[in-house]
Protein backbone atom coordinates (compact mmCIF):
# COMPACT_ATOMS: atom_id res chain seq x y z
CA UNK A 1 0.00 0.00 0.00
CA UNK A 2 1.54 3.26 -1.05
CA UNK A 3 -0.62 5.67 0.92
CA UNK A 4 -1.24 5.48 4.65
CA UNK A 5 -3.39 8.50 4.98
CA UNK A 6 -5.24 10.61 2.45
CA UNK A 7 -7.28 13.79 2.91
CA UNK A 8 -9.31 15.03 -0.07
CA UNK A 9 -11.00 18.42 -0.02
CA UNK A 10 -11.25 18.36 3.75
CA UNK A 11 -12.96 21.28 5.46
CA UNK A 12 -13.87 21.44 9.14
CA UNK A 13 -16.35 24.03 10.36
CA UNK A 14 -17.31 24.43 14.02
CA UNK A 15 -21.04 25.01 13.96
CA UNK A 16 -22.72 27.73 16.03
CA UNK A 17 -24.31 31.15 15.65
CA UNK A 18 -21.03 32.29 14.12
CA UNK A 19 -19.50 29.20 12.48
CA UNK A 20 -15.72 28.99 12.60
CA UNK A 21 -13.77 27.37 9.78
CA UNK A 22 -10.82 25.53 11.31
CA UNK A 23 -9.30 24.13 8.11
CA UNK A 24 -10.47 24.29 4.49
CA UNK A 25 -9.86 22.45 1.22
CA UNK A 26 -7.09 20.28 2.58
CA UNK A 27 -5.55 17.83 0.11
CA UNK A 28 -2.84 15.73 1.62
CA UNK A 29 -1.46 12.22 1.08
CA UNK A 30 1.09 10.48 3.22
CA UNK A 31 3.30 7.54 2.24
CA UNK A 32 5.06 5.08 4.56
CA UNK A 33 8.41 6.40 5.75
CA UNK A 34 7.52 10.07 5.30
CA UNK A 35 8.50 12.65 7.90
CA UNK A 36 6.36 15.78 7.67
CA UNK A 37 6.64 19.00 9.65
CA UNK A 38 3.50 21.14 9.74
CA UNK A 39 4.17 24.77 10.61
CA UNK A 40 2.18 27.99 10.56
CA UNK A 41 1.13 30.90 12.75
CA UNK A 42 -0.93 30.37 15.94
CA UNK A 43 -4.54 29.76 15.05
CA UNK A 44 -3.72 28.66 11.50
CA UNK A 45 -5.40 25.31 12.09
CA UNK A 46 -2.35 23.10 12.64
CA UNK A 47 -3.75 21.26 15.64
CA UNK A 48 -7.21 21.00 14.06
CA UNK A 49 -5.58 19.36 11.04
CA UNK A 50 -3.69 16.95 13.28
CA UNK A 51 -6.90 15.96 15.08
CA UNK A 52 -8.54 15.28 11.71
CA UNK A 53 -5.59 13.29 10.37
CA UNK A 54 -5.42 11.43 13.71
CA UNK A 55 -9.08 10.37 13.32
CA UNK A 56 -10.01 12.24 16.51
CA UNK A 57 -12.34 14.54 14.61
CA UNK A 58 -14.41 14.20 11.45
CA UNK A 59 -14.46 16.58 8.50
CA UNK A 60 -17.52 18.70 7.74
CA UNK A 61 -16.79 18.28 4.03
CA UNK A 62 -14.38 16.10 2.11
CA UNK A 63 -12.94 12.69 2.85
CA UNK A 64 -10.22 11.16 4.98
CA UNK A 65 -9.09 7.62 4.36
CA UNK A 66 -6.61 5.50 6.26
CA UNK A 67 -4.85 2.63 4.53
CA UNK A 68 -7.48 2.73 1.82
CA UNK A 69 -10.53 2.82 4.12
CA UNK A 70 -12.87 5.79 4.02
CA UNK A 71 -13.32 6.97 7.61
CA UNK A 72 -16.80 8.36 6.90
CA UNK A 73 -18.05 4.77 6.76
CA UNK A 74 -16.38 3.83 10.06
CA UNK A 75 -18.17 3.87 13.44
CA UNK A 76 -16.61 5.56 16.49
CA UNK A 77 -15.57 2.13 17.76
CA UNK A 78 -13.88 1.29 14.47
CA UNK A 79 -12.07 4.61 14.53
CA UNK A 80 -10.91 3.96 18.10
CA UNK A 81 -9.69 0.48 17.15
CA UNK A 82 -7.84 1.88 14.13
CA UNK A 83 -6.19 4.58 16.23
CA UNK A 84 -5.18 2.03 18.83
CA UNK A 85 -3.58 -0.34 16.32
CA UNK A 86 -2.19 2.01 13.65
CA UNK A 87 -1.60 5.46 15.17
CA UNK A 88 0.48 6.85 18.02
CA UNK A 89 0.02 10.28 19.59
CA UNK A 90 2.41 12.64 21.33
CA UNK A 91 1.41 16.05 22.67
CA UNK A 92 3.14 18.97 24.36
CA UNK A 93 2.03 17.63 27.72
CA UNK A 94 3.07 14.03 28.35
CA UNK A 95 -0.32 12.75 29.58
CA UNK A 96 1.31 9.98 31.59
CA UNK A 97 -0.96 8.89 34.41
CA UNK A 98 0.64 10.23 37.61
CA UNK A 99 -0.31 7.38 39.92
CA UNK A 100 1.16 4.65 37.73
CA UNK A 101 4.70 3.66 36.82
CA UNK A 102 6.20 4.25 33.39
CA UNK A 103 5.90 0.53 32.70
CA UNK A 104 2.20 0.49 33.59
CA UNK A 105 1.65 3.54 31.42
CA UNK A 106 3.22 1.70 28.47
CA UNK A 107 1.19 -1.44 29.12
CA UNK A 108 -2.15 0.40 28.89
CA UNK A 109 -2.43 0.54 25.08
CA UNK A 110 -0.94 -2.93 24.66
CA UNK A 111 -3.41 -4.50 27.07
CA UNK A 112 -6.25 -2.82 25.28
CA UNK A 113 -5.02 -4.06 21.90
CA UNK A 114 -4.58 -7.60 23.23
CA UNK A 115 -2.14 -8.71 20.54
CA UNK A 116 0.51 -10.01 22.94
CA UNK A 117 0.37 -11.90 26.24
CA UNK A 118 1.35 -10.11 29.45
CA UNK A 119 4.96 -11.36 29.48
CA UNK A 120 5.48 -10.30 25.87
CA UNK A 121 3.91 -6.94 26.60
CA UNK A 122 6.27 -6.32 29.46
CA UNK A 123 9.29 -7.37 27.39
CA UNK A 124 8.16 -5.05 24.63
CA UNK A 125 7.70 -2.15 27.02
CA UNK A 126 11.14 -2.63 28.54
CA UNK A 127 12.77 -2.97 25.12
CA UNK A 128 11.07 0.22 23.96
CA UNK A 129 12.28 2.12 27.01
CA UNK A 130 15.79 0.75 26.51
CA UNK A 131 15.78 1.78 22.85
CA UNK A 132 15.02 5.32 23.98
CA UNK A 133 17.82 5.27 26.54
CA UNK A 134 15.70 4.99 29.65
CA UNK A 135 15.99 1.43 30.96
CA UNK A 136 15.76 2.64 34.53
CA UNK A 137 12.48 4.48 34.07
CA UNK A 138 10.25 1.39 34.01
CA UNK A 139 9.56 1.25 37.76
CA UNK A 140 9.45 4.99 38.28
CA UNK A 141 6.43 7.27 38.42
CA UNK A 142 6.20 10.17 35.95
CA UNK A 143 6.90 12.61 38.80
CA UNK A 144 10.25 10.96 39.34
CA UNK A 145 11.41 11.51 35.76
CA UNK A 146 12.91 14.64 34.24
CA UNK A 147 10.86 16.58 31.70
CA UNK A 148 12.85 15.16 28.82
CA UNK A 149 12.44 11.61 30.07
CA UNK A 150 8.71 12.07 30.57
CA UNK A 151 8.32 13.09 26.96
CA UNK A 152 10.42 10.11 25.81
CA UNK A 153 8.21 7.85 27.94
CA UNK A 154 5.21 9.39 26.19
CA UNK A 155 6.84 8.59 22.83
CA UNK A 156 7.50 5.03 24.00
CA UNK A 157 3.83 4.69 24.90
CA UNK A 158 2.84 6.06 21.47
CA UNK A 159 5.01 3.34 19.88
CA UNK A 160 3.79 0.52 22.11
CA UNK A 161 1.40 -0.99 19.56
CA UNK A 162 3.82 -0.72 16.65
CA UNK A 163 1.95 2.09 14.82
CA UNK A 164 2.41 2.92 11.17
CA UNK A 165 2.07 6.63 11.86
CA UNK A 166 3.08 8.85 14.75
CA UNK A 167 1.24 12.17 15.14
CA UNK A 168 2.87 14.79 17.35
CA UNK A 169 1.39 18.15 18.38
CA UNK A 170 4.08 20.56 19.66
CA UNK A 171 6.04 17.69 21.23
CA UNK A 172 8.96 19.93 22.17
CA UNK A 173 6.91 22.85 23.52
CA UNK A 174 7.91 22.11 27.14
CA UNK A 175 11.49 21.05 26.44
CA UNK A 176 14.88 22.75 26.32
CA UNK A 177 16.92 22.69 23.11
CA UNK A 178 18.88 19.57 23.98
CA UNK A 179 15.78 17.52 24.80
CA UNK A 180 13.98 18.93 21.75
CA UNK A 181 16.83 17.67 19.59
CA UNK A 182 16.61 14.25 21.20
CA UNK A 183 12.89 14.04 20.38
CA UNK A 184 13.54 14.82 16.73
CA UNK A 185 16.50 12.40 16.70
CA UNK A 186 13.99 9.73 17.72
CA UNK A 187 11.53 10.79 15.00
CA UNK A 188 14.30 10.60 12.38
CA UNK A 189 15.20 7.12 13.53
CA UNK A 190 11.59 5.91 13.46
CA UNK A 191 11.41 6.99 9.84
CA UNK A 192 14.85 5.87 8.66
CA UNK A 193 15.23 2.58 10.55
CA UNK A 194 11.65 1.48 11.12
CA UNK A 195 9.96 2.93 8.06
CA UNK A 196 7.22 4.55 10.11
CA UNK A 197 5.65 7.88 9.14
CA UNK A 198 5.73 10.93 11.38
CA UNK A 199 3.62 14.09 11.23
CA UNK A 200 4.74 16.75 13.64
CA UNK A 201 3.04 20.08 14.27
CA UNK A 202 5.57 22.50 15.72
CA UNK A 203 6.58 26.08 16.36
CA UNK A 204 10.19 25.01 16.66
CA UNK A 205 11.70 26.21 13.38
CA UNK A 206 15.11 24.70 14.02
CA UNK A 207 13.72 21.21 14.58
CA UNK A 208 11.01 21.52 11.92
CA UNK A 209 13.70 22.12 9.30
CA UNK A 210 14.96 18.58 9.88
CA UNK A 211 11.84 17.02 8.34
CA UNK A 212 12.25 16.21 4.63
CA UNK A 213 8.69 17.28 3.88
CA UNK A 214 7.44 20.71 4.88
CA UNK A 215 3.80 21.72 5.02
CA UNK A 216 2.80 25.28 5.87
CA UNK A 217 -0.67 26.29 6.99
CA UNK A 218 -2.13 29.81 6.96
CA UNK A 219 -5.76 30.56 7.87
CA UNK A 220 -6.66 26.89 7.69
CA UNK A 221 -5.26 26.33 4.19
CA UNK A 222 -2.13 24.57 3.05
CA UNK A 223 -0.13 27.35 1.42
CA UNK A 224 2.98 25.27 0.89
CA UNK A 225 3.68 21.54 0.64
CA UNK A 226 7.22 20.69 -0.39
CA UNK A 227 5.99 17.38 -1.82
CA UNK A 228 3.94 19.27 -4.39
CA UNK A 229 5.70 22.56 -5.07
CA UNK B 1 -7.55 10.95 73.58
CA UNK B 2 -8.41 8.57 70.79
CA UNK B 3 -6.50 5.34 70.58
CA UNK B 4 -7.23 4.89 66.88
CA UNK B 5 -4.15 4.88 64.65
CA UNK B 6 -4.27 7.66 62.07
CA UNK B 7 -4.64 6.53 58.45
CA UNK B 8 -1.93 8.94 57.37
CA UNK B 9 0.81 9.66 59.90
CA UNK B 10 3.89 11.80 59.44
CA UNK B 11 6.21 11.82 62.42
CA UNK B 12 9.01 14.41 62.63
CA UNK B 13 9.65 14.20 58.91
CA UNK B 14 12.41 16.15 57.19
CA UNK B 15 13.27 16.18 53.52
CA UNK B 16 16.35 17.72 51.98
CA UNK B 17 16.55 18.14 48.22
CA UNK B 18 19.89 18.17 46.47
CA UNK B 19 21.86 15.86 48.77
CA UNK B 20 24.42 16.51 51.50
CA UNK B 21 25.96 19.87 52.14
CA UNK B 22 24.41 22.23 49.62
CA UNK B 23 20.87 20.77 49.76
CA UNK B 24 17.65 22.67 50.32
CA UNK B 25 15.65 21.77 53.38
CA UNK B 26 12.08 21.53 52.03
CA UNK B 27 10.31 20.36 55.17
CA UNK B 28 11.57 19.91 58.73
CA UNK B 29 9.98 18.38 61.81
CA UNK B 30 6.73 17.81 59.93
CA UNK B 31 4.04 16.13 62.05
CA UNK B 32 0.65 15.31 60.58
CA UNK B 33 -2.10 12.85 61.47
CA UNK B 34 -5.19 12.22 59.33
CA UNK B 35 -7.93 9.76 60.28
CA UNK B 36 -9.48 7.24 57.93
CA UNK B 37 -12.30 8.89 56.01
CA UNK B 38 -11.21 12.39 56.97
CA UNK B 39 -11.08 15.26 54.49
CA UNK B 40 -7.90 17.21 55.27
CA UNK B 41 -6.68 20.38 53.60
CA UNK B 42 -3.15 21.74 53.69
CA UNK B 43 -2.63 25.46 53.10
CA UNK B 44 0.38 27.73 53.34
CA UNK B 45 2.47 30.38 51.63
CA UNK B 46 3.97 29.64 48.20
CA UNK B 47 7.05 27.46 48.36
CA UNK B 48 6.22 26.15 51.83
CA UNK B 49 6.55 22.54 50.78
CA UNK B 50 2.90 21.61 50.22
CA UNK B 51 3.82 19.62 47.12
CA UNK B 52 6.68 17.99 49.02
CA UNK B 53 4.12 16.82 51.54
CA UNK B 54 2.14 15.21 48.71
CA UNK B 55 5.27 13.43 47.47
CA UNK B 56 6.13 12.18 50.95
CA UNK B 57 2.68 10.72 51.54
CA UNK B 58 2.45 9.01 48.14
CA UNK B 59 5.99 7.64 48.38
CA UNK B 60 7.33 9.69 45.46
CA UNK B 61 9.99 11.19 47.68
CA UNK B 62 11.61 9.35 50.60
CA UNK B 63 11.93 11.21 53.90
CA UNK B 64 15.48 12.21 54.85
CA UNK B 65 14.49 11.77 58.52
CA UNK B 66 11.39 10.75 60.44
CA UNK B 67 8.70 8.34 59.30
CA UNK B 68 5.71 8.36 56.97
CA UNK B 69 2.97 5.73 57.34
CA UNK B 70 -0.25 5.19 55.43
CA UNK B 71 -2.81 2.60 56.51
CA UNK B 72 -0.47 1.44 59.28
CA UNK B 73 2.31 0.61 56.80
CA UNK B 74 5.53 2.56 56.58
CA UNK B 75 5.75 4.22 53.15
CA UNK B 76 8.88 2.91 51.41
CA UNK B 77 7.96 3.41 47.75
CA UNK B 78 5.13 4.61 45.54
CA UNK B 79 1.72 3.72 47.03
CA UNK B 80 -0.78 1.70 45.08
CA UNK B 81 -3.93 2.71 46.93
CA UNK B 82 -3.97 6.34 45.85
CA UNK B 83 -6.05 8.27 43.38
CA UNK B 84 -4.67 11.60 42.24
CA UNK B 85 -5.86 14.71 40.50
CA UNK B 86 -3.73 17.71 39.62
CA UNK B 87 -4.12 21.15 38.14
CA UNK B 88 -2.66 19.82 34.88
CA UNK B 89 -4.92 17.94 32.51
CA UNK B 90 -4.17 14.23 32.46
CA UNK B 91 -7.05 12.94 30.36
CA UNK B 92 -5.68 11.17 27.30
CA UNK B 93 -6.61 13.26 24.25
CA UNK B 94 -7.14 10.19 22.07
CA UNK B 95 -9.65 8.53 24.39
CA UNK B 96 -13.28 9.44 25.00
CA UNK B 97 -14.37 10.63 28.44
CA UNK B 98 -15.74 7.20 29.29
CA UNK B 99 -12.57 5.43 28.17
CA UNK B 100 -10.51 7.86 30.21
CA UNK B 101 -12.50 7.15 33.35
CA UNK B 102 -12.09 3.39 32.82
CA UNK B 103 -8.29 3.65 32.58
CA UNK B 104 -7.35 2.76 36.18
CA UNK B 105 -9.47 -0.38 35.89
CA UNK B 106 -7.25 -1.49 33.03
CA UNK B 107 -4.18 -1.15 35.26
CA UNK B 108 -4.94 -1.78 38.92
CA UNK B 109 -5.42 -5.29 40.31
CA UNK B 110 -7.75 -6.77 41.41
CA UNK B 111 -9.90 -4.54 39.20
CA UNK B 112 -8.05 -5.47 36.04
CA UNK B 113 -9.08 -9.11 36.08
CA UNK B 114 -12.64 -8.20 37.06
CA UNK B 115 -12.75 -5.57 34.34
CA UNK B 116 -11.84 -8.11 31.67
CA UNK B 117 -14.51 -10.53 32.89
CA UNK B 118 -17.30 -8.04 33.39
CA UNK B 119 -16.61 -5.07 31.19
CA UNK B 120 -20.28 -4.16 30.81
CA UNK B 121 -20.82 -3.86 34.56
CA UNK B 122 -17.81 -1.59 34.97
CA UNK B 123 -18.82 0.54 32.03
CA UNK B 124 -22.19 1.03 33.74
CA UNK B 125 -20.40 1.97 36.95
CA UNK B 126 -18.30 4.55 35.10
CA UNK B 127 -21.39 5.97 33.39
CA UNK B 128 -23.16 6.23 36.74
CA UNK B 129 -20.15 8.01 38.26
CA UNK B 130 -20.01 10.44 35.33
CA UNK B 131 -23.73 11.10 35.79
CA UNK B 132 -23.23 11.99 39.47
CA UNK B 133 -20.81 14.75 38.45
CA UNK B 134 -23.16 16.04 35.76
CA UNK B 135 -21.45 14.48 32.75
CA UNK B 136 -24.26 12.21 31.56
CA UNK B 137 -24.38 12.48 27.78
CA UNK B 138 -20.69 13.38 27.48
CA UNK B 139 -19.30 9.83 27.73
CA UNK B 140 -18.45 9.70 24.03
CA UNK B 141 -16.83 13.16 23.84
CA UNK B 142 -13.08 13.69 23.66
CA UNK B 143 -11.32 15.89 26.24
CA UNK B 144 -10.83 18.70 23.71
CA UNK B 145 -14.60 18.81 23.30
CA UNK B 146 -15.09 19.48 27.05
CA UNK B 147 -14.66 22.71 29.02
CA UNK B 148 -11.89 22.90 31.63
CA UNK B 149 -14.41 22.34 34.43
CA UNK B 150 -15.86 19.30 32.69
CA UNK B 151 -12.38 17.89 32.18
CA UNK B 152 -11.70 18.27 35.89
CA UNK B 153 -15.00 16.52 36.72
CA UNK B 154 -13.95 13.65 34.51
CA UNK B 155 -10.50 13.64 36.16
CA UNK B 156 -12.15 13.26 39.57
CA UNK B 157 -14.15 10.31 38.25
CA UNK B 158 -10.99 8.76 36.89
CA UNK B 159 -9.23 9.24 40.22
CA UNK B 160 -12.10 7.51 42.05
CA UNK B 161 -13.26 4.74 39.71
CA UNK B 162 -10.95 2.14 41.25
CA UNK B 163 -12.14 3.16 44.74
CA UNK B 164 -8.77 4.19 46.13
CA UNK B 165 -8.50 4.47 49.90
CA UNK B 166 -6.70 7.79 49.62
CA UNK B 167 -7.37 10.66 47.24
CA UNK B 168 -4.61 13.23 46.78
CA UNK B 169 -5.60 16.54 45.23
CA UNK B 170 -2.86 19.04 44.37
CA UNK B 171 -4.45 22.40 43.49
CA UNK B 172 -7.02 20.53 41.37
CA UNK B 173 -9.15 23.58 40.55
CA UNK B 174 -6.47 26.27 40.37
CA UNK B 175 -6.62 26.59 36.59
CA UNK B 176 -10.40 27.13 36.53
CA UNK B 177 -12.39 30.37 36.69
CA UNK B 178 -13.93 31.27 40.07
CA UNK B 179 -17.49 30.20 39.23
CA UNK B 180 -16.45 26.83 37.87
CA UNK B 181 -14.13 26.29 40.82
CA UNK B 182 -16.93 26.92 43.32
CA UNK B 183 -19.23 24.61 41.38
CA UNK B 184 -16.64 21.85 41.63
CA UNK B 185 -16.35 22.25 45.40
CA UNK B 186 -19.95 21.05 45.53
CA UNK B 187 -19.22 18.19 43.13
CA UNK B 188 -16.25 17.03 45.19
CA UNK B 189 -18.13 17.35 48.47
CA UNK B 190 -21.00 15.24 47.08
CA UNK B 191 -18.58 12.52 45.97
CA UNK B 192 -16.90 12.51 49.37
CA UNK B 193 -20.17 12.44 51.34
CA UNK B 194 -21.19 9.27 49.51
CA UNK B 195 -17.82 7.52 49.35
CA UNK B 196 -15.93 8.80 52.40
CA UNK B 197 -12.46 8.21 51.04
CA UNK B 198 -9.59 9.75 52.98
CA UNK B 199 -8.62 12.93 51.17
CA UNK B 200 -5.69 15.32 51.29
CA UNK B 201 -6.28 18.55 49.42
CA UNK B 202 -3.35 20.89 48.87
CA UNK B 203 -4.56 24.37 48.01
CA UNK B 204 -3.75 28.04 48.39
CA UNK B 205 -7.45 28.91 48.29
CA UNK B 206 -8.56 29.31 51.92
CA UNK B 207 -12.27 29.40 51.11
CA UNK B 208 -11.83 26.15 49.21
CA UNK B 209 -10.08 24.60 52.22
CA UNK B 210 -12.79 25.70 54.67
CA UNK B 211 -15.63 24.69 52.34
CA UNK B 212 -14.30 21.17 51.81
CA UNK B 213 -12.22 20.06 54.77
CA UNK B 214 -12.88 18.59 58.20
CA UNK B 215 -9.47 19.83 59.25
CA UNK B 216 -7.21 22.52 57.79
CA UNK B 217 -3.47 22.35 58.43
CA UNK B 218 -1.38 25.49 57.98
CA UNK B 219 2.22 25.09 56.87
CA UNK B 220 5.03 27.51 57.66
CA UNK B 221 7.37 29.05 55.11
CA UNK B 222 10.29 26.81 54.10
CA UNK B 223 11.41 24.61 55.69
CA UNK B 224 7.74 23.66 55.96
CA UNK B 225 6.12 22.26 59.07
CA UNK B 226 2.57 22.35 60.40
CA UNK B 227 2.16 25.45 62.54
CA UNK B 228 -1.60 25.36 63.09
CA UNK B 229 -4.44 22.87 62.76
CA UNK B 230 -8.04 24.05 62.69
CA UNK B 231 -11.05 21.75 62.91
CA UNK B 232 -13.81 23.06 60.64
CA UNK B 233 -17.01 22.57 62.62
CA UNK B 234 -19.42 23.62 59.87
CA UNK B 235 -22.33 21.24 59.23
CA UNK B 236 -22.54 19.33 55.95
CA UNK B 237 -23.48 19.51 53.22
CA UNK B 238 -21.88 22.92 53.03
CA UNK B 239 -23.20 25.42 50.54
CA UNK B 240 -21.89 28.44 48.69
CA UNK B 241 -24.41 30.64 50.52
CA UNK B 242 -23.00 29.28 53.76
CA UNK B 243 -19.54 30.43 52.72
CA UNK B 244 -20.67 34.03 53.19
CA UNK B 245 -21.97 33.52 56.72
CA UNK B 246 -20.03 34.99 59.65
CA UNK B 247 -18.63 31.77 61.10
CA UNK B 248 -17.29 30.61 57.72
CA UNK B 249 -15.78 34.03 57.10
CA UNK B 250 -14.21 34.04 60.57
CA UNK B 251 -12.59 30.68 59.92
CA UNK B 252 -11.12 31.95 56.64
CA UNK B 253 -9.84 35.12 58.31
CA UNK B 254 -8.30 33.11 61.13
CA UNK B 255 -6.38 31.00 58.62
CA UNK B 256 -5.37 34.06 56.65
CA UNK B 257 -3.92 35.69 59.78
CA UNK B 258 -1.97 32.54 60.57
CA UNK B 259 -0.48 32.43 57.06
CA UNK B 260 0.31 36.15 57.13
CA UNK B 261 2.24 35.54 60.35
CA UNK B 262 4.06 32.60 58.74
CA UNK B 263 5.05 34.75 55.77
CA UNK B 264 6.28 37.52 58.05
CA UNK B 265 8.49 35.05 59.90
CA UNK B 266 10.09 33.96 56.64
Amino acid sequence: MSTILRAEGVTRVLPGPQPVTLVRDIDFALSPGEFVAVTGPSGSGKSSLLYLLGLLDRPTEGRISIEGRDTAAMSENELAATRLARLGFVFQFHFLLPEFTTLDNLLIPMRRLGRWDEAEREDRARALLASLGMDEAAGKLPEQLSGGMRQRAAIARALANDPALLLADEPTGNLDTRNARTVFDIFERLVADEHRSVIVVTHDQEQAARAPRQVRLVDGRIVHDSARD
Amino acid sequence: MRAETPFVALDRVSLTYGGEGGGTLAVEGLDLAISRGEFAAVVGPSGCGKSTLMKLVTGLAPASAGSVAVGGQRVAGPLKIVGMAFQNPTLLPWRTTLDNVLLPLEIVEPHRAAFRRERARHVERARALLATVGLAGFEGKYPWQLSGGMQQRASLCRALIHEPELLMLDEPFAALDAFTREELWGVLQDLWLVRRFTCILVTHDLREAVYLADTVHVMSARPGRIIATRAIDLPRPRTLEGSFEPHFVDLVHGLRDRIAAARAEA
